[in-house]
């Protein structure tokens, strides 16, 4: 299978803030509102180098997704930063209405998303966003997997007119895509090419995915695997072709199986192509405190429980 | 005709519109609407430098933000009757396939209408935003917004009150329809909110009062010293008394008429207090 080489962990987070500080240069309407956590948003070079177009705004996420509506009014780009909980489920109404059905061109950037943000627990750690945000008409919803396609990313929203929630992370994960990338919104990347399944994931789990692709090419099962950053608009089109190929498919994402990916792409393949699917993902359950790597086995969100999901949903061809 | 006598002229037409549209589809809000038809005259005709041939970014003109979106009805017909869209349209209110949405939305293009409001609480920080871009893009002009009293008790009001004075948003003028009712009853047995001057003042604010807010000269007076106001570093409050459903006497001083449409009998009575002065749409 294709080989890909992680050429050191590093956090998506500071892919983000990677993204934010070169947008900083190229496009002077982009400002950043934060709520009071600026250095775990990596959004501090931002601040440092354009202090009159960076807001800090308190603890106080309701109205700085306001504030944030209000400034494309004047023509603004604003990207806002907190954790991906305090980013969705409790500013929820506030995006509904204010950004939303007002069609605002904000870009709802959200860190230590899912369990990996580890020890603080279940009370920071949301396994809901995906679901929250891919049901608001017009938004688009975007979780890379690695460092590079987070810059990469956080560099396309801008150029996108309309809202998006773009979903990263906390921990220090592989950054194996490609420095130099140009990142297509809605567009899926087929990593490697398989035969026998297919599996499709997003954020951390991407990486997962291609560990597992090798185990089961050891085992002889050749697996197809694509990572799908962008949930919505999903890239339909790609899945079906890969499914109509390999007749089975995994999905896998660090959320839960109500409301994310792997139901989104259940939609697809029941009006279009009705193909057995198993989901990696958390299994209606709030989180725990714990290291990424215990809380990722323990909720089964890792290329172990990826290679057992797709001998299974093989089976079932 | 004195300029006075064609605003209160206006003012009653308005009035006309507000009891006229609620009643064609037998929903919507008329009490509030009615408590700030000067208020919405006053600022549309005397005070705001606006531009009805609309522009969504709205450089280089005053902005108003609407936060109780619930009095849509007086909102709608300022704007038709300012220009932003045709009169005629007012007809269409609360309809299928209607620009005139129960609550206002940018969401159908209405011209005049820049963020969605209804969901309450959620348009001082829209208008706060509005201002921050406003001083970055170094453009001189004023953002205005409204809110209702009941309103203040929603949370992000007072997130957004301290934002404001802390980053020192001093091209805002946000005023407060103090009419003292809400849906369950007067804003005192509902949820008593205090002393609202002293609220704003301490959490730094410049506020002004404008005790006759069915009165033009005193609105007009009110906004005027408020616009004297800005500039000086602190963000600006109007706390303007009203009387929910003003002009009509039997919906006045009631929480009653909050959210509630007139039938054939009680519209005819309220028309016949307000006689036809601009022409009805």
């Amino acid at each position: 299978m294709k080989k890909y080489t992680d050429t050191g962990k590093k956090d998506t987070r500071s892919g983000f803030g990677a993204g934010l500080t070169e947008l900083g240069k190229t496009n002077e309407n982009v400002v950043a509102l934060c709520a009071d956590l600026t250095g775990s948003l990596k959004m501090d070079d931002f601040k440092k180098n354009h202090p009159e177009r960076f807001f800090q705004v308190g603890i106080a996420e309701a109205n700085m997704i306001g504030i944030a509506a209000g400034m494309t009014i004047g023509g603004k780009i604003p990207f806002t930063g907190t954790f991906a909980n305090f980013s969705t489920g409790r500013v929820y109404d506030q995006i509904r209405q204010s950004v939303a059905y007002s069609g605002k061109n904000v870009k709802i950037c959200a860190s230590h998303a899912g369990v990996t943000l580890g020890e603080d627990g279940a009370t920071h750690q949301i396994l809901e966003d995906i679901g929250l945000m891919k049901m608001l008409p017009g938004m688009t919803v975007i979780n890379t997997c690695d460092y590079n396609q987070t810059k990469a990313a956080t560099i396309a929203v801008a150029e996108h007119d309309g809202p998006v929630y773009l979903r990263f992370g906390r921990p220090k994960v592989a950054n194996f895509t490609p420095e130099d990338q140009t990142f297509e919104i809605g567009k899926a990347v087929l990593l490697n090419e398989g035969a026998d399944v297919t599996i499709v994931a997003t954020g951390h789990l991407v990486w997962e995915a291609l560990q597992a692709a090798e185990k089961l090419e050891e085992k002889g099962i050749s697996a197809e695997v694509i990572n799908i950053h962008t949930i919505k608009p999903l890239d339909e089109e790609a899945i079906l072709k890969s499914v109509k190929k390999t007749g089975c498919v995994v999905t896998c994402e660090e959320h839960n199986y109500l409301g994310g990916l792997g139901e989104s792409v259940a939609r697809v393949l029941a009006e279009n192509h009705p193909t057995p699917q198993a989901f990696v993902a958390t299994q209606d359950t709030f989180g725990e405190s714990g290291t990424p790597d215990e809380l990722m086995d323990k909720y089964g969100l890792n290329a172990e429980a990826i290679i057992t999901k797709a001998k299974k949903v093989i089976g079932r061809k | 005709m004195s300029n006075s006598q064609n605003l209160n002229d206006l003012v009653i037409q308005v009035r006309r519109d507000i009891l006229r549209m609620v009643h064609n589809v037998n929903s919507g809000h008329p009490g509030g609407s009615l408590g700030c038809a000067e208020f919405f005259v006053v600022l549309y005709n005397e005070i705001m430098k606006h531009n009805p041939s609309f522009n969504m970014n709205g450089t280089n003109e005053d902005l108003f933000f609407l936060s109780n979106g619930h009095i849509s009805p007086v909102f709608y017909s300022v704007l038709a009757r300012s220009g932003y869209f045709d009169v005629d349209e007012l007809n269409t209110f609360r309809k299928i396939d209607s620009r005139l949405q129960g609550h206002p939305t940018t969401h159908e293009g209405l011209p005049g209408v820049r963020v969605a409001s209804g969901s309450l609480g959620q348009g001082m920080s829209v208008a706060i935003g509005a201002a921050e871009a406003k001083k970055l893009n170094k453009d001189n002009h004023l953002v205005y917004s409204l809110h209702g009293d009941g309103e203040l008790q929603e949370g992000q009001n007072w997130e957004a009150i301290m934002y404001a004075a802390a980053n020192k948003v001093d091209n805002l003028i946000a005023t407060v329809d103090l009419n003292g009712q809400q849906i369950d009853g007067s804003t005192d047995q509902v949820l008593d909110m205090g002393n609202l001057k002293a609220k704003f003042e301490a959490f730094g604010w410049t506020v002004l009062e404008i005790k006759e807010g069915n009165n033009l000269e005193a609105i007009k007076k009110g906004l005027t010293n408020a616009k004297a106001e800005t500039g000086k570093g602190k963000p600006v409050c109007i706390l303007m008394y009203t009387v929910m459903g003003n002009g009509v006497d039997f919906m006045m001083h009631t929480h009653e008429w909050h959210g509630k449409a007139p039938n054939d009998e009680q519209l005819e009575v309220a028309l016949a207090q307000n006689p036809e002065t601009l022409g009805d749409y």
